[in-house]
């Protein structure tokens, strides 16, 4: 296999600046929780349900203890306070925790103790769910192994969850391994999850328990007929990380796009509340054996893709230092990368090889996954034809694991059918004809591919020691990554953001944390 | 009279080549169709060079033929953002000796738009296909507000700054939802009063000229626009105006 020069030492000091950086914030992390969070214990026990105008149960609770200034002792404590006090059910007792006339304020009656023994039947019951997806996602890719790497992921986004179904069927027909709904733009801002099947959305599709059924669904049945397991991924994002992390837990999703600071930069979402509900995000996916997809690529959509390649290195450590505080494994985190190279620029290829590589080798037992060229599409369809064909010669040549296919027709629309199943054509053809080619390929020790990887760990090195120096909080006021700056109290979601008090109790993500 | 046809190696032989998916498997019937349709669209001769199945049940074509149609190009008259061609350095120079300040602009992506990759290319100092950006300019003073901004914030904050010119990107087109937000930013100006006071520029590669007119606002700009062509046209406007 071809590789770059790595400095095995250069490495491991990145892993301990980054082990370091998120010290600091996991410490932050430990001592608060959110609306998001809470919510998603909720929804954990088997609140589910929406009122009449469509607010979420779990919405109305969490808000109503929040308002209250309770919600720090944890909503699983005002749950069990209520299956003690004669709820029927869990879903009773949320009930009447959102509805009730008098609120419950916590004093007198059973105590943390008593509280976590009633729900640990429920708790139980909740990580049996995830692990029932997991065994069955295990027995069915036994059943029908996944195509080889590089995986092929493409996108739908009709906006009608019932379209994006037949669409998803017609990309794995022609070949697609992975299949990602994209949601609807605004769907990340929202601060709660919509219910039920949905056929209307700008720019995509809402996440929704039910429209993950749906495409779960008609994946499964085209797994069955292709006899090749197609995975299927939303996003884990925005103000509702960890609901949609449950959700994709229990409803058998592969992965699930989640990024420890993708929100704060790209969404202006405050960067404690992300902080606090990645961390619980990925607790459930790290149970559940999903593969996140981190963000790194968009660094480079508003950033320089030459200049600033080493902020993707540097944040890649960051989002494993984070992952691994969550118990994720190595091969659950499909560290994110991109083609964004300005495509006239003299050797532009070697040097998108040169981070290819540089990022398989550092990342060895990472479902590593590339992104396509978008930022220089122009509209003109057959170069762009040739712009992806180039990329996945990168993927191939360097074995990524996972490889969003390009569109021709990006900047143009959302990929029409025929455009998906030309992209997934042109990729078939370039994976097959350069399958073993890294096998044959050396690189020159000083050549440019060998200097620019060298170049770039130096420069992440260097940006890692600085942000350690800084703290992950002022480096990210100071726009050290995607050029964009972001204060500590500032953006969107801070509000939901609680100190937890000494006597919190949640005992689900205490027993994720047990078991990890 | 100005009659063109398509060119493809002579002159008016009409060639053009059309691509699209049809609800049918691929089969002898389903090459007739494509044939069919193509002839629809005016083509003679047509010849279907490629017949795939791309999903179950579809099939995607490549057609060639000739097409009949022609235009007459002598009588367009298309709104196109007209500007003095100015270079940077007499950009800079007209905003010091006309107007003695800086320009102020606060551009976003307004709605549910999450795509700042149109606003940024313009704004950002790094600018688009090494044209720079507003942002490096000495004469402009740029507030990009990014994405995901909604009418009433761009506007306050417009007012705050005291703008000269407000620009508004949107890439997202679903349903025309690019064409209500627009409309709807230029009626929440002309309500407050404040629709004269400043220079509305609506961009994104699905925005024409004169469909940024059509909106109210005072300019459109599509695909290709560089960060000059909007610079030249702020200038001008604002250079003229005093």
């Amino acid at each position: 296999m071809a590789s770059v020069p790595m400095d095995p030492a250069k490495v491991a000091r990145c892993r301990a600046l980054a082990a370091e950086i998120t010290a600091d914030v996991q410490g932050y992390i430990d001592l608060h929780t959110t609306v998001g969070v809470e919510r998603t214990i909720l929804r954990a026990y088997g609140a589910e349900g929406v009122d009449d105008h469509g607010v979420p149960l779990v919405n109305t609770a969490v808000d109503r203890y929040r308002e209250a200034g309770l919600l720090g002792r944890g909503i699983a404590y005002f749950l069990g306070r209520s299956l003690l006090g004669g709820a029927k059910s869990v879903k009773d007792a949320a009930e009447r925790l959102a509805f009730a006339s008098a609120i419950d304020d916590g004093s007198g009656g059973p105590g943390p103790g008593e509280v976590r023994e009633v729900l640990r039947a429920p708790t139980e019951a909740a990580l049996a769910r995830i692990d029932r997806a997991r065994d069955e996602r295990e027995a069915l890719k036994g059943r029908f192994p996944p195509g080889p790497t590089p995986l092929k992921y493409v996108i739908v986004a009709t906006g009608n969850i019932h379209d994006d179904a037949v669409q998803a069927k017609a990309a794995a027909h022609a070949g697609a391994d992975i299949v990602a709904v994209i949601r609807a733009t605004a769907q990340s801002l929202l601060d709660y999850v919509p219910e039920g099947a949905t056929t209307e959305g700008y720019g995509g599709t809402f996440a929704t328990q039910e429209n993950f059924r749906i495409i779960r669904r008609a994946l499964d049945e085209t797994s069955e007929k292709h006899a090749r397991y197609v995975m299927q991924t939303n996003y884990s994002s925005g103000l509702c990380m960890a609901e949609i992390a449950w959700m994709g837990a229990v409803e058998r999703l592969d992965m699930l796009l989640n990024d420890a600071m993708y929100g704060i930069l790209f969404r202006d979402i405050n960067m404690c509340r992300t902080f606090v509900d990645q961390y619980v995000s990925r607790r459930l996916i790290a149970r559940s054996g999903m593969v996140i997809n981190t963000g790194e690529d968009n660094y480079l959509t508003t950033a320089d893709a030459i200049e600033k390649a080493h902020t993707v290195l540097a944040s890649q450590f960051i989002n494993e230092a984070f992952a691994l505080r969550a118990g994720l494994k190595e091969e659950q985190m499909g560290l994110g990368h991109a083609y964004e190279i300005d495509p006239w620029v003299e050797d532009s290829f070697l040097l998108e090889i040169a981070q290819a590589q540089l990022v398989r080798q550092i990342f060895d037992r990472h479902p590593i996954k590339r992104m396509p060229p978008t930022k220089h599409k122009t509209g003109d369809i057959f170069f762009a034809h040739v712009h992806d064909a180039m990329f996945d010669l990168v993927g191939v040549a360097t074995n990524q694991s996972i490889e969003l296919l390009g569109m021709f027709s990006e900047a143009i629309q959302n990929p029409l059918l025929m455009d998906r199943y030309l992209a997934l054509k042109a990729t078939r053809y370039v994976f097959g004809a350069c399958r073993h080619l890294g096998d044959e390929i050396d690189f020159k020790p000083d050549g440019i591919v060998a200097r620019r990887a060298v170049h770039v760990l130096d420069e992440a090195l260097g940006l890692l020691e600085q942000v350690k120096r800084d703290s992950i909080w002022d480096a990210i006021s100071h726009g050290a990554f995607a050029d964009v700056k972001r204060e500590r109290t500032g953006g969107k979601g801070y509000a939901g953001v609680l100190e937890r008090s000494p006597d919190y109790v949640n005992p689900l993500l205490a027993s994720l944390e047990a078991l990890s | 009279m100005t009659l063109l046809r398509a060119y493809g190696d002579r002159d008016g032989d009409g060639m053009v080549q059309l691509s699209f998916t049809l609800e049918l498997a691929p089969n002898a019937k389903a090459r007739e169709a494509a044939k069919r349709f193509a002839e629809a669209h005016g083509l003679s001769e047509p010849i279907v060079a490629t017949m795939e199945e791309c999903a179950e049940g579809f099939s995607f074509f490549v057609v060639y033929g000739r097409s009949r149609h022609e235009v007459e190009t002598s009588n367009i008259d298309v709104a196109e953002v007209h500007a003095e061609a100015l270079t940077r350095e007499e950009m800079e120079q007209r905003i010091v000796a006309r107007l003695g300040r800086r320009i102020v602009l606060v551009g976003a992506c307004t709605g549910s738009d999450a795509h700042t990759v149109g606003i940024d290319a313009i704004l950002n100092y790094k600018g688009y296909a090494g044209d720079k950006g507003l942002e490096s300019y000495k004469g402009f003073e740029v507030y990009n507000l990014g994405a995901q901004i909604e009418n009433e914030q761009l506007v306050a904050r417009a007012r705050a700054l005291r703008a000269d010119a407000i620009l508004v990107s949107q890439v997202i087109t679903q349903r025309n939802c690019h064409k209500e937000n627009g409309r709807a930013l230029v009626e929440q100006l002309e309500r407050a009063g404040w629709r004269r006071d400043v220079i509305l520029l609506f961009g994104g590669p699905r925005i024409d000229h004169a469909m940024a007119l059509e909106l109210g606002f005072d300019a459109g700009f599509g695909v290709g626009t560089t960060p000059s062509d909007v610079a030249r046209f702020l200038v001008e406007r604002m250079c003229a105006a005093r």
